[in-house]
């Protein structure tokens, strides 16, 4: 059974004369117990579905629903089933990890104390600062803080918007493994996040860009589908591989990935041509090799031939 | 949701409430600072009532009586007289040097006429360059001179002679404070229901909270109603508060009904609550809230509910416009209980208006409230 189901959801925003057109026909069915990961760059209108999806605004057009629930219609009771992270740290910095959490199990009907269990796996790393105001928290705190509110009254359906945007690298990791966590219970988990090697821990990803779902897969399924031959390089001189590539028509894409420059070429002879206009241009040590495309390497693909 | 749930999720906002505003230490300072401070202010130092207003003398009689009525009016508080003149040049002079607020000339043979005609002439002259302050030192004078000579012609069997008796009803020392302790009052409660409340809503829609309570089962008017809730406790102990500073500090009466007094305070309450509640379905960030109380509802208060500035002097579009700031009808209801002594009977209609006000505002600004996010 689908949990989450959108057909050709749009929305515009208009202030003044101008329109942002935030989405443009989404459709999407997410299975129950899925985690899903919405992947895109800033203003691909991911904050955007994640609120008509928690019935938070309204569509122009289309229908969705979750659970069964209608979001436009059934919002009363759809806002008793779902558990909702929004982009912005929504705990209240003045009141303690402890008080954040009972007021929160009161707004949602529940008693924090009977509702402990199915928070118990998250809490136990706020444990510690229970007494501790919420604004004194780190990020990576603040975040499980916000996950545990937002879970206490054990809902069905999970949203996170950007959960992990501004946490540090340790924390990100243990966030995404408390998700999985929760995926195994049985929930149902929508996620978006702009870091595209978070997907690859997603049993399914949408890929969305200025309003339009790209492509909806298995990370495994969206990496097979690259069609070209990646290559890495990496000189001694870096810092100028950018500028001194520009000039090179063979070169189809290069995107600076840590140490490396990721390239694909249109043609054949692209790799040869590359090197030796490095060389040319004073490069030493070039290593250029074919690796292996990671979800990155396809989103970046996906993104610049939409 | 079942009610007990309700209930339940109502009670713990309201005790957030109270956590938030008991966590603030500027907004404690705002809640009981400002009344006590306004009051204090207001009450000892921007007083426009005249006290030991600088005067002089030109007596060109100097008997028994002319030397009574002088001391007199130097032992009245609100006169020292610092200089005596016996020149009428000397009176333009004492004006100019601009340190005399009052001359006060008493003609040759004061006395005598008196007892001969049973009146007699006296000049009061005033430094008409500030007119207010001009009125008022001729009032207190002639105040004076009158009980003066009421006494003098008594004291001295005089069977006959005629007095103009000038009294000033409801305030017979013309006390400041019988007219800026309702100003007060109307002030406070607008600055703590409607520019508090507001910014304490808004404070929720800026953080992002709004975001994750319109989620919860809770509805919006709820969480609005909680957020209210503790301003309006807390007003009700401001307006005890400022009653027994103004009644024990500043002296001055409650003549009225005190029940009356906090009933329509209340009633004045909830249409600040509504204004703050109707600011904050506008406003998207607290600076906006705070400016819109502040400009858009504060300012005008003060100039145009007959507190400051007399509304009857002023010209016919801002005497309409005054009519229709709820605080002008309160300030009204607070003199007349407090100050005047009125009934029910005598402010009924007020109370009404400002009722339907609120009812208005009340409707208007539930109705703003949606059950989802305002982009």
């Amino acid at each position: 059974m689908d949990s989450i189901i959108a057909r050709t959801l749009s929305k515009t925003y208009r202030s003044g004369k101008s329109e942002t057109h935030a989405l443009r026909g989404i459709d999407l069915d997410i299975p129950a117990g899925e985690l899903f990961g919405l992947v895109g760059p800033d203003g691909a209108g991911k904050t955007t579905l994640i609120r008509i999806l928690v019935s938070l605004i309204l569509p122009d057009q289309g229908t969705a629903s979750v659970g069964g629930m209608d979001v436009v219609r059934d919002y009363g009771l759809l806002r008793r089933r779902i558990g909702y992270v929004p982009g912005r740290f929504s705990l209240y910095q003045d009141l303690t990890v402890q008080e954040n959490l009972h007021f929160f199990a009161s707004v949602f009907g529940v008693n924090a104390d009977e509702q402990y269990g199915s928070v118990r796996e998250i809490y136990k790393y706020l444990e510690p600062f229970r007494n501790r105001k919420a604004g004194q928290l780190s990020g990576g705190m603040k975040q499980k803080l916000a996950l545990s509110c937002a879970l206490i009254h054990h809902p069905s359906v999970l949203f996170l918007d950007e959960p992990t945007t501004g946490v540090d690298a340790v924390s990100r990791k243990e966030f995404w493994i408390l998700l999985s966590q929760l995926r195994s219970q049985g929930m149902t988990i929508f996620v978006s996040t702009p870091y595209m090697d978070e997907a690859a821990r997603c049993d399914r990803v949408g890929l969305i860009q200025e309003g339009k779902m790209l492509r909806i897969d298995t990370p495994s399924a969206i990496v097979r589908e690259f069609p070209l031959t990646l290559y890495a390089l990496s000189t001694d001189r870096m810092s100028r591989v950018k500028a001194d590539l520009s000039g090179c028509a063979e070169v189809r894409s290069a995107f600076a990935f840590g140490t490396n420059y990721h390239l694909t070429f249109y043609t054949e002879e692209g790799p040869r041509t590359c090197v030796h206009l490095l060389q040319q241009k004073g490069h030493s040590s070039i290593r250029l090799e074919v690796i292996q495309p990671g979800i990155e390497d396809c989103f970046m693909y996906f993104m610049k031939e939409a | 949701m079942p009610t007990k749930l309700a209930r339940v999720a109502f009670g713990a906002f309201i005790q957030k409430e109270w956590k938030h505003i008991f966590r603030d230490r500027k907004t404690i300072l705002i809640l009981f600072g400002m009344p006590l401070v306004q009051i204090l202010i207001f009450g000892f130092a921007l007083s426009n009532e005249v006290k030991h207003a600088r005067i002089a003398v030109f007596d060109q009689s100097n008997d028994s009586f002319s030397r009574e009525l002088v001391k007199r009016l130097d032992a009245s508080r609100h006169f020292d007289v610092v200089s005596r003149l016996d020149h009428p040049t000397a009176v333009q002079d004492a004006f100019k040097a601009g340190n005399i607020r009052l001359v006060v000339v008493i003609p040759a043979g004061f006395e005598n006429a008196l007892r001969a005609f049973h009146q007699a002439p006296l000049q009061l002259l005033a430094d008409g360059s500030d007119p207010n302050l001009g009125t008022t030192v001729v009032h207190y004078a002639s105040a004076i001179v009158g009980a003066s000579q009421e006494e003098l012609l008594e004291h001295h069997s005089l069977p006959y002679g005629f007095e103009t008796e000038l009294r000033m009803m409801f305030n017979p020392q013309l006390e400041a404070a019988y007219n800026f302790v309702p100003g007060v009052m109307a002030m406070i409660l607008l600055l703590i229901c409607a520019m508090m409340t507001s910014v304490a809503i808004v404070r929720e829609k800026e953080h992002g909270n709004m975001e994750v309570l319109l989620v919860s089962p809770v509805k919006p008017l709820w969480i609005i109603l909680a957020k209210t809730i503790p301003y309006l406790v807390l007003s009700t102990a401001n307006i005890c508060s400022i009653l027994l500073l103004s009644y024990f500090v500043l002296d001055v009466p409650v003549k009225g009904s005190v029940p009356l007094l906090i009933g329509g305070s209340l009633i004045f309450t909830v249409t600040a609550l509504s204004l703050g509640m109707f600011v904050s379905s506008i406003a998207h960030t607290q600076t906006v809230a705070m400016f819109g109380t502040l400009v858009g509802l504060f300012l005008p208060s003060l100039m145009f509910s007959d507190f400051m500035f007399p509304v009857d002097n002023m010209p016919e579009p801002l005497r309409i416009l005054s009519y229709a700031l709820p605080s002008r009808w309160y300030f009204y209801i607070v003199k007349s209980v407090m100050i005047k002594g009125l009934g029910l009977e005598g402010i009924w209609k007020e109370l009404l208006i400002l009722s339907g006000m609120t009812l208005v505002l009340l409707f208007v600004s539930i109705r703003k409230f949606d059950n989802r996010l305002a982009l």
